[in-house]
């Protein structure tokens, strides 16, 4: 079906790409008012919905480019977002502007990237799963216990700090600081941040198409497929691998600035395993690697999730039974299963089409490779 | 500092090691043979809670249950559990590892957190994601004070008694079966060398598939005294102790089966001691730290061999 669709285009890729990148662009930009005029009213299911998509885009270059497999990258997306929070927050007076702080957010992301990935990434890949989990677990306990900080300077009674509540513990920061822009005040209308979102989208899908192509993604496509081969050829592990931590981090400090933002009010219940394991369906299921793979899966299975099984199916369900007369339709809460059926599908994804939906091309090969190498020895 | 306070945390230590030791050798077994993390072993753990659980509900008993009736309800109600639990890991492994047994690693690793995942939220359904009474059908007796009537903080109850009584005998059972059955010996080959075992006429997928059973039933054996022992669960429960066990077994040198159980005694006193000086939040994270400290500075672990990584 794909390829008659495509077979609509101009045969050119250069001019496909500049066609389909431009009618993206266009339904992005104009989705607000379509959503308006047919009163779907989505765009608040759909903005949280996009961050994250950002997220699983960030989660891409550990996972998809370096071949990493991070199951707490949700921790990041937490201390981005508490980043945020802590420096906007008015109970700690500091209150700064939330333009620069989004930079701070990402640096510090990349730095606990770094510092998490430093000891870790010398591991073997199953080890630095699970160390990334353990670290996923840590990250909303910590926040939990930082509402009573104190720092004492060992063997002197100076305090650095002294019963600061910096997270404000189990019921979280409210509110958080918004950004303004031009005497325009963001506000809870999902309007306001849908552009700003769909701008750090197309930053986010640059840059990671720039670095696909550089120097540095070709080395975490090498150490993905053959670490020990790529290090004989002179690509440092560590530090490349350390580059992916970091970088995918700094692009979840960006997506948790803005999710803080926007829905005002964080807690560390928001960034649990699920939130990982859903950014992982994400990438597993368009097929690790491939950026614009990544962002269609990103969306539909945003939409699956948000619209179609949170809004959608309750109410076809709801009227179903009223119509047919069918009480026990309304017991069957899909809202309950949603979690299982991503499990399942984790499961079916990687049995039967581990490329993915929309594989690249590099990625496939590898992941049959064994298939080649039994038909060799067959023929 | 108190050494009676001490001492208690060590009793409780050995007691929360024992039920780890057991789940912990299911993931040494497992990596032993296939090297893979099977992410879902702890979610065994609580499957055989939530099934004994389940069980005992249905047959409608009074508690506390009599010595007699302990044995004769409580025994059977552990073998079926044992059972269901076994044949649940060995269901996990047909439909989530087999199908990628010659795949790269990172697959069979990403289908066990799916089949963790799915199962922890099919538990939630099941159960409902609130805290699980699990009633307290072995009486709970302060041996020390009220029957040896020695004035002590040290708690050592009838249940810590049962548990002990439960998980040694079973360590005991495996490592004879391990190194005395021709089938213990061929998962040793198998252990060590897959291909050269399948070579020398052992049926490895068979060999795969008691490693499973004897280490889901383990985990389910283990699942059911934290029931009674603790009287309360809840449907995150595995994934927590799964960790616990799995930093148990790579402390010990996964792949070893006496380091496993070594491990699991180290964590339960670990975390038994930081209970004590620190808030219980903490605890997750010290254990946390330790897996970290273990993995960066000696791999191998405790009693494990080094291995070089081979192209």
């Amino acid at each position: 079906m794909v390829q008659k669709l495509l077979a609509f285009l101009p045969e050119d890729r250069r001019q496909r790409q500049v066609l389909l990148g431009a009618v993206g662009i266009i339904i992005f930009l104009t989705y607000p008012f379509i959503d308006r005029a047919l009163g779907l009213e989505l765009l608040g299911s759909l903005v949280a919905g996009l961050i994250f998509v950002i997220l699983a885009l960030g989660l891409n270059i550990v996972v998809g480019f370096a071949g990493l497999l991070d199951l707490g990258y949700a921790a990041f997306f937490a201390i981005g977002a508490y980043t945020m929070g802590i420096f906007t927050w008015p109970n700690l007076g500091l209150e700064w502007s939330f333009w620069v702080v989004i930079w701070i957010c990402a640096v510090v992301a990349a730095i606990c990237g770094m510092i998490i990935g430093a000891p870790t990434l010398r591991l073997r890949g199953d080890y630095l799963a699970i160390v990334t989990l353990a670290f996923g677990e840590i990250v909303p306990t910590v926040i939990r216990n930082l509402d009573d900080l104190t720092i004492r300077i060992p063997f002197t009674s100076i305090y650095l700090v002294k019963d600061l509540n910096l997270t404000n513990g189990p019921q979280g920061l409210n509110p958080v600081g918004r950004p303004s822009l031009f005497g325009f005040e963001f506000g809870f209308d999902p309007l306001h941040w849908w552009y700003l979102v769909v701008i750090l989208g197309v930053f986010v899908i640059i840059a990671e198409r720039r670095l696909e192509n550089s120097r540095l993604g070709r080395a975490w496509m090498a150490i993905r497929e053959d670490e020990i081969a790529a290090d004989a050829m002179g690509v440092d592990p560590i530090r490349t691998k350390l580059l992916a931590f970091a970088l995918g981090a700094s692009f979840s400090g960006f997506a948790g600035a803005i999710y803080a933002s926007m829905i005002q009010a964080i807690f560390p219940e928001l960034f649990r395993f699920q939130v990982s394991i859903f950014l992982l369906i994400i990438v597993i299921l368009s097929g690790m690697g491939n950026v614009y793979g990544v962002l269609v899966g990103g969306l539909l299975l945003t939409i699956l999730d948000r619209v179609l099984i949170a809004i959608w199916i309750p109410q076809w369900q709801a009227s179903l039974a009223k119509a047919l007369g069918w009480s026990w339709l309304t017991a069957i809460d899909l809202r309950e299963w949603r979690w299982v059926l991503f499990g399942v599908g984790l499961i079916l994804i990687m049995v039967w089409r581990p490329e993915g939906l929309f594989p690249s091309a590099a990625r496939k090969a590898e992941l049959h490779e064994h298939e080649w190498e039994e038909m060799g020895a067959e023929a | 500092m108190n050494v009676e306070l001490l001492v208690n945390q060590l009793v409780i230590g050995i007691t929360i090691g024992s039920y780890l030791a057991l789940i912990a050798l299911g993931y040494t077994m497992v990596y032993g043979i296939l090297e893979l993390i099977n992410f879902a072993h702890g979610d065994i753990f609580a499957f055989g809670f939530l099934f004994s659980l389940t069980v005992l509900q249905f047959l409608n008993l009074e508690y506390p249950l009599s010595v007699p009736q302990i044995i004769s309800i409580l025994g059977p109600v552990m073998v079926l559990t044992m059972l269901a639990a076994g044949l649940l890991n060995v269901f996990i492994d047909r439909v989530a590892y087999r199908p990628l047994r010659n795949a790269p690693r990172l697959a069979p690793l990403i289908t066990a957190v799916g089949a963790s995942f799915a199962l922890e939220n099919l538990f939630a359904i099941w159960k409902g994601p609130s805290q699980i009474f699990y009633p307290p059908y072995v009486p709970r007796v302060d041996i020390l004070r009220e029957w040896l009537g020695i004035d002590t903080i040290i708690g050592f109850s009838t249940t810590d008694l049962m548990l002990l009584i439960v998980t040694i005998p079973l360590m005991i059972l495996l490592s004879v079966f391990v190194r005395r059955t021709k089938l213990g010996k061929a998962m040793r080959a198998t252990a060590q060398d897959r291909e050269a075992a399948a070579m020398m006429g052992i049926n490895v997928e068979r060999v795969i598939m008691s490693t499973f059973f004897i280490g889901g039933a383990l985990a389910g054996a283990a699942g059911m005294v934290f029931g009674l022992y603790l009287n309360t669960g809840r449907y995150l429960m595995g994934f927590e102790a799964g960790l616990m066990a799995f930093t148990a077994a790579v402390l010990g040198g996964i792949g070893n089966i006496a380091g496993a159980v070594l491990g699991g005694y180290f964590i339960g006193i670990f975390k038994a001691l930081s209970d004590l000086y620190l808030p219980s939040e903490w605890t997750r994270a010290v254990v946390f730290a330790i897996l970290v400290l273990v993995l960066v500075f000696r791999p191998a672990g405790l009693l494990g061999q080094a291995t070089q990584e081979k192209v």
